[in-house]
């Protein structure tokens, strides 16, 4: 998945114990299946966990996720990465979820979005954000995905799918039944609305400044 | 000094196409002399790069709840069931 391609110490494989892997799975092996469960299910339940929160959606996302992942595992063809299939593969169980769920009430993103004068000028430039190495602290961190929570749920998705799955517009695209055009646009006014929400805790003298200044990261 | 030929409400739509490479070329060349015109639009720019970095970052953090690299027990036991029973 987006987040874990690089090979690591927690049983996720590289390619060639991909490859193994996948040998022992279309052999129908228990231990080939525990293996993958046990190797991917985390990340997965990660990503389930960022689209649907920690409730028990996310893990019947996953439970879903690997079910289906089970019944195809013979028509993977190995051009991917299997945790690129995988990926792919919750993603779609969470979306589903997300679909039957029903909506919470929304902040209008027009109230998030720059607003501007006759003229063309914003109406509160507002002025620079806090220097980078200022904002790496684990409070930002907190108040940033509480941000991206409070977006209406077809840019808080959008944004989640292209810039944190790392999905490409065209994928996104497909998976959530809408044309290119349509998800860049919701990306960039997902990324607008998110930056006027950090922006006054951000902003040189915000609220993060003086919260943050005594905390180490 | 020269009138910028964009508005920073243009500017401002325009800037994933310029992060993207995506402009065509009249308008990158609008899209540059703008931003050496308009601090506002600089600082603009900057959170908004900012706020696409602090996203990415929002869930990196080894430590931070809620991101498990483990997964539960007894999520692993239900999808083996589930696996056995199909």
């Amino acid at each position: 998945m987006a987040k874990q391609r690089a090979p690591d110490a927690a049983g996720r494989a590289d390619k060639p114990g991909e490859d193994a892997l996948l040998a022992g799975l279309r052999a129908g092996r228990d231990e080939a299946y525990e293996q993958l469960v046990r190797g991917y299910g985390g990340r997965m339940l990660a990503v389930a966990r960022r689209l649907l929160g920690d409730g028990e959606d996310a893990r019947d996302a996953v439970q879903e996720a690997f079910s289906s992942a089970f019944r195809s595992i013979d028509r993977f063809e190995g051009h991917a990465r299997l945790s690129t299939w995988l990926h792919r593969i919750v993603v779609n169980a969470a979306l589903m979820k997300l679909r039957t769920r029903r909506r919470k009430p929304e902040e209008p993103l027009d109230d998030l979005l720059p607003a501007f004068l006759a003229d063309g000028h914003r109406i509160d430039p507002g002025g620079p954000w806090q220097p980078a190495e200022a904002l790496e602290h684990r409070e930002v961190r907190e108040l940033v995905r509480r941000s991206i929570d409070r977006l209406p749920e077809s840019y808080r998705t959008v944004l989640l799918l292209r810039d944190i799955e790392e999905l490409e517009t065209a994928e996104v695209a497909e998976m959530l039944g809408i044309g290119p055009g349509v998800v860049k646009t919701r990306l960039h006014r997902a990324r607008q609305a998110l930056r006027g929400l950090l922006d006054p805790e951000l902003r040189e003298g915000g609220a993060a400044a003086r919260s943050t200044r005594a905390v180490k990261p | 000094m020269s009138q910028p030929t964009l508005t920073c409400r243009e500017f401002i739509d325009f800037i994933m196409g310029w992060l993207d490479g995506e402009l065509e070329p009249a308008v990158r060349r609008s899209f540059a002399e703008h931003l050496d015109m308009c601090p506002d639009c600089v600082d603009y720019l900057d959170s908004y790069q900012r706020t696409v970095a602090l996203g990415k970052a929002a869930w990196d953090a080894p430590g931070d709840a809620p991101v498990p690299d483990e997964v539960p027990e007894q999520l692993v036991q239900a999808v083996l069931a589930a696996r056995r029973r199909a």
